[in-house]
């Protein structure tokens, strides 16, 4: 590696050999990688165009029976997706799709708007008991879910809610939004704990010199300066809770408020005649594809919090 | 300003009221409560019906079953396989891959990454954003024996034995396979992880050592490794969290705890006790203790030899 000598006018560098094997290697190590990573997902895609006597007969063999749609004889859209449109519809995964959306999306701006608030009075307020606040939140973080889901029934199922058919939170969007909102908010207060300390003090006091209250500064001045750390940590909490599936299926077990992930596990485990593998594959795509998109947009914030979240 | 600051006007009781006190109260109804309730439920035979101060204390009898259980230990060991293999296979992959990424390029002047890092990245992090159940189900008909990938590449290229074969199905296979689809899960996130480790580390470091002639090996092992150490603690113990649950996962690949439970883990036999149709929520109130106490204690235990091996203090920069 020390063979060759650099100068410093010198720009043009012989790459040695050491170097050339050593990127070599890394590249084919990196390269099975990315095949493992890429190649079960594209298996996933390709065998949720085929059908389901396609899927039983060869894993290997490219889709084709519903490549020609038989009532014209050529390739159709709508009958290349055949698995698709019988999940979304007799299989009630569009139903489970939009309840996915309804959920998540509430409890994210809910987690985010309430996170932010607690953050911020934490970060930016001294007074008694804060300290228990934040050991409070700690054991959020420290502790299972697993230890809170049994009595969690119980609370949700003898918390009033008036207008719900059984006039409480179990089983009803709210108590699992509500549920959603607890369990994501110590992660968010301690990344937007950290967020808010950051944030110069300056323009706050100008402002609270012009005259502005608590609530003003908060909503006009710092939460639009918190931008950046809010989009973070509600791609985070978008995906985590996309992704849930411990919380709905011990709470939400009415078949029509299903969401995705419980959908999926429910409808893969019926016996093994009565599962459609091709909407099977299909309902794996709808469930994945929703997350790859909001990685792809904004998989540059996501990579940053990562690496901010995780080193406290 | 400062008068105004200390009297309580309407502006700041409401402001503190809502701000704290709204989020403060979801959080101590829907987790504070329920973690403490739990605690109190395992020492009852309470079984979902009626008030729970009607329950009967049968104090640690739910404690003592668990203990003698073959099932509740045979899930317990499980778990505690887990959290040993889970964390060291998937930090090595990620740590190898991480370092190969940072420190790829050539070897001369600064530090230079390999070429098309960003697209291993991007591409690494996928497993990490699909939902832990869709991972378990896709491998889980990714190794099927008739219709699964695994089995159709492995008899195409001539390993008949493989036809058929039930990775999930016997009980040599079904544990280590369900590690490895885990591990496909997080090796991605943890790469990402030590890749900003490495990258934070100032460059005059590697190359003083460099000048001195320290070769990659030397390098990785004698600087990046211990430079990053707290990060490798930490990710020991978020993936030992992930190792103590295995939840999803184990669910997804097999629902019923697999052949002889030969992967049933702590936290499906707490929800089949709790939900699974026989309403035993003492009794799985006291797993969801055992559950908590072991994540406790693995975080204590790796923070300990982190600390007993010298971390924190060994290094500075």
């Amino acid at each position: 590696m020390s063979t060759n000598t650099l100068s410093e006018n010198n720009r043009k560098v012989t790459v040695s050999r050491s170097d050339k094997t050593f990127a070599g290697v890394s590249h084919v190590l990196l390269v099975i990688w990315s095949l493992l990573v890429v190649g079960p997902l594209l298996w996933t895609l390709m065998t949720s165009f085929k059908t389901t006597r396609e899927i039983t007969a060869s894993s290997t063999a490219l889709p084709s029976a519903l490549l020609t749609d038989p009532e014209t004889g050529s390739f159709s859209l709508s009958y290349l997706f055949t698995n698709y449109i019988s999940a979304w519809t007799s299989d009630n995964f569009g139903r489970y799709f939009f309840n996915t959306f309804i959920v998540v999306t509430s409890a994210m701006l809910l987690v985010m708007l309430l996170g932010a608030m607690c953050a911020y009075v934490l970060a930016r307020y001294q007074f008694k008991g804060s300290q228990l606040i934040y050991y409070l939140m700690l054991a959020g973080l420290t502790f299972p879910i697993f230890l809170a889901i049994v009595p969690l029934y119980q609370v949700l199922k003898s918390l009033p809610l008036p207008w719900a058919p059984n006039g409480v939170f179990l089983g009803t969007f709210e108590g699992l939004i509500l549920t959603y909102v607890a369990f994501a908010l110590p992660f968010t207060v301690f990344f937007l704990y950290a967020f808010f300390r950051t944030l110069p003090n300056e323009i706050a006091e100008a402002a609270q010199v012009d005259g502005a209250g608590h609530w003003t500064t908060f909503f006009r001045i710092m939460l639009p300066m918190a931008k950046p750390g809010l989009a973070s940590i509600g791609i985070f909490n978008f995906l985590g809770l996309w992704n849930q599936l411990l919380l709905p299926l011990a709470l939400n077990t009415k078949e029509e408020q299903y969401v995705l992930a419980q959908g999926v596990f429910n409808f893969a485990n019926k016996a093994k005649y009565e599962v459609n593998f091709g909407s099977l594959f299909a309902a794996v795509i709808i469930t994945i594809v929703p997350v790859l998109i909001v990685y792809m947009i904004f998989q540059r914030q996501l990579q940053g919090s990562v690496s901010q979240g995780t080193m406290k | 300003m400062q008068r105004r600051k200390r009297h309580l006007s309407f502006d700041k009781i409401s402001f503190m009221v809502v701000f704290l006190g709204l989020p403060l109260l979801i959080y101590l109804v829907l987790v504070i409560y329920p973690f403490l309730q739990a605690v109190h439920l395992s020492l009852t035979n309470w079984r979902g019906f009626g008030p729970i101060s009607e329950a009967d204390y049968v104090w640690l009898d739910n404690y003592v079953y668990l203990f003698t259980s073959s099932k509740f230990m045979l899930a317990l060991g499980h778990n505690a396989m887990l959290a040993v293999f889970l964390p060291l296979i998937t930090i090595i992959l990620a740590l190898t891959l991480a370092i190969v990424i940072t420190v790829g390029g050539h070897s001369h002047g600064t530090i230079r990454g390999i070429r098309g890092a960003s697209f291993y990245r991007i591409v690494s992090f996928f497993p990490y954003v699909i939902p832990g159940i869709i991972i378990g189900l896709m491998w889980r008909l990714l190794l099927d024996p008739g219709m699964g990938l695994v089995n159709g590449l492995l008899t195409t290229i001539g390993l008949d034995q493989f036809k058929d074969f039930a990775w999930l199905g016997k009980e040599e296979t079904a544990m280590p396979v369900s590690m490895l689809v885990i591990v496909w899960g997080f090796v991605g996130f943890y790469m990402l992880l030590f890749i900003a480790a490495i990258k934070s580390i100032p460059s005059e470091i590697y190359e003083a050592v460099r000048i001195d002639g320290a070769g990659r090996w030397t390098t990785a092992v004698r600087v990046t490794i211990p430079l990053i150490r707290d990060n490798i603690q930490t990710a020991y113990i978020y993936m030992g969290i992930i190792a103590l649950d295995a939840f999803i996962y184990m669910v997804a690949l097999n629902p019923t705890g697999g052949p002889n439970y030969s992967t049933l883990v702590m936290s499906q036999e707490l929800f089949n006790t709790a939900f699974g149709g026989q309403n035993m929520w003492g009794r799985g109130s006291a797993m969801g203790v055992v559950l908590a106490l072991v994540t406790l204690a693995f975080s204590g235990l790796v923070f300990l030899v982190n600390r007993l091996t010298g971390g924190k203090d060994a290094v500075s920069y």
